[in-house]
This record gives C-alpha cells, sequence and structure tokens, in this order.
C-alpha cells in the first residue's frame, strides 16, 4: 500500500473516468545500501516522496500555464461558500477549476458544480488531509486549460495540511470570525506557512465577541509575512481584495 | 492524526530502501517545530508494521530542538514555542532547523 499517496484509500469522483495513465508518482531515488552491516544510514526524509510528487505536480503546473491554491481552514470557515461565489464572480474572467477534499461525500463537488466550475471530488476516507499523490490523480482527471486557476480544497483541518506540500504555488489559510481569536495562536504550524490568511464572515463581527486586534497582533508574530484580507463570502465585503490577489497570481499567458 | 499516513511514508520508505531486509530498528528525527508528535508516531508504528519486515522493529527517536535566527538583531535562538519568537521580541524569524522529519539509520537483522 502506499501511504503516502493514499492510491488505494482515497476515491476519486468526477463526471467522466480518471485518466490514470499519467500518474507520476513512485519516484523514490533512494539506492539500496549493501548489506553485511547492522546500522545502514539513510538520511532520508520521512515525506520525500509526498516531496517529489508534489515536485513533480509543480512542473507539471508550470509546464501548462496554470497556477494554483491550496485553500486551508477548520471544518466550517466557509471555503465551499469562497468557492462558490469566486467562480460565479469572476466567471468570464478567469477559469476556475476545484479539486474537493472531504472525508465522505460529494456535496461540496455538486456545489461547485452549481456555480459553473470544473470539480473533481476526492474522498479521503479516514485520511484528514490531502497528499501529493491525490492532487497528481486530480489534475490529471481535471486537465486544466492554460492560463487558469486550480484551487485545491484541503480537508477542512488545521492540523494535518500543513504537513503537506501539494505542488501549489500559494497556501491560503481561512479564519472565520465565528471560530475564536486564538487560532493562530492554537495553530501556529497552519498558520506559519500561510502566503495569505483571510478571515471570513466579517459581516457577523457585531453578533460575536471576536477580537479582531487580538487576532491581527498574533497573526503579526505567527505569520508576519503573510498578506491578510478580511471579508464575506455571502455579504461580498472585501472579496476586491481577494480577487485582486487571485487574479495577479495567474500564470503568465500561453505564447 | 496525520502521524498514521506519516508512519505509513516511513514504513514505505524503509522497504523501498532495504528491500528483503528484516529490520530490527528504526532511528528517526523529529524536529521540534516538524509539527509530528512522537507519542502518536510511536502508536501508530506498532499497528503499521504488522506483518511487514519491521514488525517488532524498535523505534528510537530523537527531537532535537529548533535553532531560529532573527532578521532583526541578527542572533540565532531556540524557540521555546512553536510560535517562533525572537527573545528580542521580534517575529520576523527564519527556522535555521527544526522542520525536519528524517530517518537517519536503520538496524538490520
Amino acid at each position: 500500500m502506499c501511504g503516502i499517496c493514499g492510491c488505494d484509500e482515497a476515491v476519486l469522483t468526477e463526471p467522466a473516468a480518471p485518466v490514470h495513465g499519467q500518474h507520476h508518482h513512485h519516484t523514490d531515488g533512494g539506492a539500496v545500501a549493501a548489506g553485511g552491516t547492522r546500522t545502514i544510514e539513510l538520511q532520508q526524509k520521512v515525506l520525500a516522496k509526498n516531496d517529489s510528487i508534489a515536485a513533480a505536480n509543480r512542473r507539471w503546473l508550470r509546464a501548462h500555464d496554470v497556477a494554483a491554491v491550496n485553500l486551508m481552514s477548520s471544518p466550517g470557515a466557509g471555503k465551499t461558500t469562497l468557492l462558490e461565489r469566486t467562480a460565479r464572480d469572476l466567471a468570464g474572467q478567469l477559469a476556475i477549476s476545484v479539486i474537493e477534499g472531504d472525508q465522505e461525500t460529494t456535496l461540496d463537488a455538486d456545489r461547485i458544480t452549481s456555480a459553473g466550475s470544473a470539480v473533481i471530488q476526492i474522498n479521503t476516507g479516514a485520511g484528514c488531509h490531502l497528499d501529493a499523490g491525490m492532487v497528481a490523480r486530480g489534475l490529471d482527471a481535471l486537465a486544466p486549460p492554460a492560463g487558469s486557476m486550480v484551487m485545491i480544497e484541503n480537508v477542512g483541518n488545521l492540523v494535518c495540511p500543513a504537513l503537506f506540500d501539494l505542488g501549489e504555488d500559494a497556501r491560503v489559510v481561512l479564519g472565520a470570525v465565528t471560530e475564536g481569536a486564538d487560532k493562530p495562536r492554537k495553530y501556529p504550524h497552519m498558520f506559519r506557512q500561510a502566503d495569505v490568511v483571510m478571515l471570513n464572515k466579517i459581516d457577523l463581527l457585531p453578533y460575536v465577541s471576536f477580537d479582531l486586534d487580538r487576532y491581527l497582533a498574533d497573526l503579526r508574530q505567527v505569520a508576519p509575512g503573510a498578506r491578510v484580507l478580511r471579508l464575506s463570502a455571502t455579504s461580498g465585503d472585501g472579496l476586491d481584495g481577494w480577487y485582486d490577489w487571485l487574479c495577479g497570481h495567474l500564470p503568465a499567458p500561453p505564447e | 492524526m496525520h502521524e498514521l499516513a506519516i508512519t505509513e511514508g516511513l514504513v514505505d520508505a524503509v522497504l523501498e530502501r532495504l528491500p528483503g531486509r528484516q529490520v530490527v530498528a528504526v532511528r528517526l528525527e523529529i524536529g521540534a517545530l516538524s509539527g509530528v508528535v512522537a507519542d502518536s508516531l510511536r502508536f501508530c508504528f506498532d499497528l503499521v508494521t504488522d506483518g511487514t519486515a519491521l514488525q517488532g522493529a524498535a523505534l528510537e527517536i530523537t527531537e532535537p530542538p529548533a535553532v531560529c535566527h532573527c532578521r532583526v538583531c541578527a542572533r540565532d535562538f531556540e524557540p521555546d514555542a512553536p510560535i517562533a519568537l525572537c527573545p528580542c521580541g521580534s517575529a520576523e524569524v527564519t527556522v535555521v532547523s527544526g522542520q525536519d522529519l528524517k530517518i537517519t539509520s536503520v538496524g538490520v537483522a
């Protein structure tokens, strides 16, 4: 069984049959040590296989002029709502396709399809995160067009997805004012490597006890390099900043 | 519980590097900023190695501290929490080491 890739575990659901032929994992380059010794030095990263698949994904994305964003949050922060809204608002301007990661169901994929974007659903089963092998399969099946953006909606979880490079161009962490202001401090591994942190549901600020100053101060400590955006995917407040950022991260036009 | 997937990756990596060998010990380095919990990994190790050439192998884990470099005061320091803050108060730090999760060596029969 391939534990990192999850080939035997994750279930891929899409409108058409998956194309598995270009699957580009299982590329570990390690040499077998000579026998005879009792201790064999390996000095190998445990996640080397995932990292090599992620590097292959990155090369594939570059070669096909496609950008990819790894969108992560806790469950219920509003990832799918944000993607639905983004797909509708940017229809005609930006081709977006989505890799949906959830433990079970195609509910999110159905919502994205209704919003007009191509989508592939990956059900991780017991898995708590997407890994690079799953994304490789998703890219094979989606075949996103040149000049487009692939949004990878990770499994709702602020812990595990932080460790797995998927080959994305940028990591976006979505918080929400409904989930408490202490998340950056509680989950520093996730926030530390974010390129963008978005705080969602700001239209609810008058109704919840969310300490915005503390949240922003903690973010400056945990993720001083991250771009911080405040928005509401429901009311539309602040979405312009997100769209500007997205359009600024599109791949160069194909020649 | 990403430690389960990580343990599976660990076992796969050893099996691929040392096909056909009976492994009696696996030595791991878990950096303080790697985001991996050693106890969770130990918990998963027996489950994942069951029925493989690693079954019964000892898991020896070392947890080296992280080292960060402050871009404001230019000193290197060991952060005492997952939030890497320099003693000078700056958060403008670069992680020099401590994020690795590495198989350093294995013992074979």
